[in-house]
């Protein structure tokens, strides 16, 4: 449940001009952890997008018959309790574990962005109660956060997406605002000011793709929490409902079968690794790439 | 001191309001009639009607939070759906569960985090570092419940070496304490490395090397002493971190805690339950930040609060 790293936060000095992106990616391209964690990405993305040209057959069709059979050539990690296969299912898993981290981002970026770009550039009243409300919500840990509206919406991938979303929202609004603080002060802002452009634009035009940076990083790292709670909340049984394969979800079902055929529980847990470890190796590596002070 | 411990007291209570108001509307939020939910599925109309009267579902909202916000000050949680027993009763018998698992994981995360942290930030860039960074990066992106499941596997299942589950002996908390602890010892470990460096770098640390001392002496007394504020602050954060995972732990081991109470109330919607550890867990990560706070005074003396 990693709720850490607020990346190297914004510096307006380092923009990304055509020199400096090419710097970026010599540097991202030289970081051998990132580039594993690019290419585990692409994998995993992969198997997400061709789920039904990898695994032929329907992966929530159960067949008694060959329930709990270890790994074979026939099914080269086994099959599970209801006789499907873990493969099929671990390979659609992927398609909707990335369905929900996609949405839970999505969720938090179009609240979180906006209402911390308007936190810190209005200030004031507006600024008072946007912290106030982030305050509160900072005051549960994230996956809590989850846990609690869950509860209120009920089970299922949307209500999962939305209340992983709002958990994460608090955290784009910080890490925006704190970007916008510094941004506003700069001279072009001013000058934007001067020539008597509206605030909108200026948040729009001038503001926004200064804090992209720091949001990409936090995308990345955020990805890979959204998997994480995901994943958690399926197997608590309060997320993600059987048949459908999420990875969480099979571990849960997979716990009773531990003494008998422990293969059941270990290839999903491996699945929900790998897909976390490439999103936290790639947001490591974008943050230092991203931050002047790595040199190449 | 103590002013100070009572300023950041009073400073809590906008964000306990917040908390208050958060649990407030997510019973409002609900679908249907909050006294039908709060009654349970199997209660009569008369049950359901007496919780409406005392909720005071029929008053203006406001009244309804004033008086909603009256009963948790006297830590009136309410009486559980599923066993009519008082809230705060439920999560009474539970705290001690949840705390001794909490206290032993952070302590294994500690034990191990900084002494790996230190080690990797002495060593920079060497395979030693490697290790550590990697192992840290690896343990951040490990579903906890699935590493129970495995260590369950590996030391019930097949070595037969300790409990899969429960409580009642030193050995029942071994599997679930290690399991918390991996997911915390590698943020502090991460933490303890950065800092470290950025301290070994310091001009008194020249000084110290220059003076002779030993390398030990540099690294714990000079460089460790100054490096533990941040490291302090991760612990505490990471605190709130022990609490989401103590949720998914106490489950995969069986574990009486409130984590487990949490899960099994929102299984069988018993609302008072759910509202009531959710504001015990609020109370208690706010409570150790102010704590971490209170220790930063303790471990440097520049620090002074008035």
């Amino acid at each position: 449940m990693s709720e850490e790293t607020e990346p190297n936060v914004c510096r307006p000095a380092e923009l990304p001009s055509e020199n400096r992106w090419r710097r970026f990616w010599v540097k991202l391209r030289r970081n051998k952890a990132a580039v594993a964690g690019g290419v585990l990405l692409l994998l995993y993305v992969f198997c997400a997008l061709l789920a039904p040209v990898l695994f032929r057959g329907d992966p929530a069709a159960p067949n008694l018959i060959l329930a709990l059979e270890p790994p074979s050539f026939k099914d080269p990690l086994g099959t599970d309790e209801l006789g499907r296969s873990i493969l099929g299912r671990v390979i659609y898993g992927a398609r909707i574990s990335l369905l929900i981290a996609v949405g839970v981002i999505a969720v938090g970026l179009l609240i979180g962005v906006p209402l911390g770009l308007i936190s810190g550039f209005f200030g004031g009243k507006v600024d008072f109660l946007i912290q106030r409300a982030t305050d509160a919500m900072l005051a549960f840990p994230g996956f809590l956060l989850a846990l609690a509206l869950v509860s209120v919406l009920g089970v299922g991938i949307n209500n999962t997406v939305i209340s992983i979303g709002i958990s994460m929202i608090p955290l784009y609004i910080r890490l925006v605002r704190s970007c916008v603080l510094t941004v506003r002060e700069e001279v072009y802002v001013e000058a934007a000011r001067a020539a008597g452009t509206r605030d909108g634009m200026i948040l729009l035009r001038h503001i926004l793709p200064n804090v992209m940076v720091p949001i990409t990083v936090q995308t990345s790292l955020g990805m890979g929490t959204a998997i994480l709670f995901a994943a958690g909340l399926g197997f608590l049984g309060i997320g993600v409902q059987p048949p459908t394969p999420e990875w969480g979800a099979m571990l849960g079902s997979a716990r009773a079968y531990l003494f008998n055929a422990p293969h059941v529980a270990t290839f999903p847990g491996i699945a929900i690794f790998l897909a976390v470890l490439s999103f936290n190796l790639l947001g490591d590596g974008l943050r230092d790439a991203l931050d002047p002070r790595f040199k190449i | 001191m103590l002013n100070y411990v009572i300023k950041r007291l009073f400073s809590m209570i906008p964000v306990l309001v917040g908390i208050s108001i958060l649990l407030f509307f997510m019973l409002r939020m609900l679908p249907g009639d909050p006294a039908q939910v709060l009654a349970g599925q199997m209660a009569s109309p008369e049950e359901i009607e007496t919780i409406r009267k005392q909720l005071g579902l029929d008053r203006p909202v406001y009244e309804q939070y004033l008086s909603y916000l009256g009963r948790l000050v006297r830590l009136d949680l309410g009486r559980s759906a599923r066993t009519q027993n008082p809230v705060i009763e439920e999560i009474w018998a539970r705290l001690p569960n949840t705390a001794l698992l909490a206290v032993v994981a952070i302590g294994l995360a500690c034990l191990f985090g900084i002494p790996a942290g230190v080690i990797s930030a002495v060593r920079p860039y060497t395979w030693v570092d490697y290790a550590v960074t990697m192992g840290a990066l690896f343990g951040i992106s490990m579903p906890v419940f699935w590493l129970g499941l495995m260590l369950v596997v590996v030391f019930a299942v097949v070595l037969r070496w300790l409990p899969a589950g429960g409580t009642g002996s030193w050995q029942h908390v071994v599997l679930p304490s290690v399991t918390l602890a991996s997911f915390v010892v590698a943020f502090i470990a991460r933490m303890t490395r950065s800092t470290m460096l950025e301290t070994l770098s310091l001009d008194y640390i020249s000084t110290a090397r220059s003076k002779g001392l030993k390398e030990e002496v540099v690294v714990i007394k000079h460089a460790l002493k100054n490096a533990l504020i941040p490291i302090v602050t991760v612990v505490g954060l990471q605190f709130g971190l022990l609490l989401g995972g103590a949720v998914l732990t106490e489950t995969v081991f069986a574990w009486p805690g409130i984590g487990r109470l949490i899960v099994d109330s929102i299984l069988a919607r018993d609302y008072p339950v759910i509202q009531g550890t959710i504001l015990i867990f609020g109370l208690l990560y706010i409570l150790v930040n102010l704590a971490v706070d209170i220790l930063y005074v303790v471990i440097d003396p520049r620090i002074r609060y008035e």
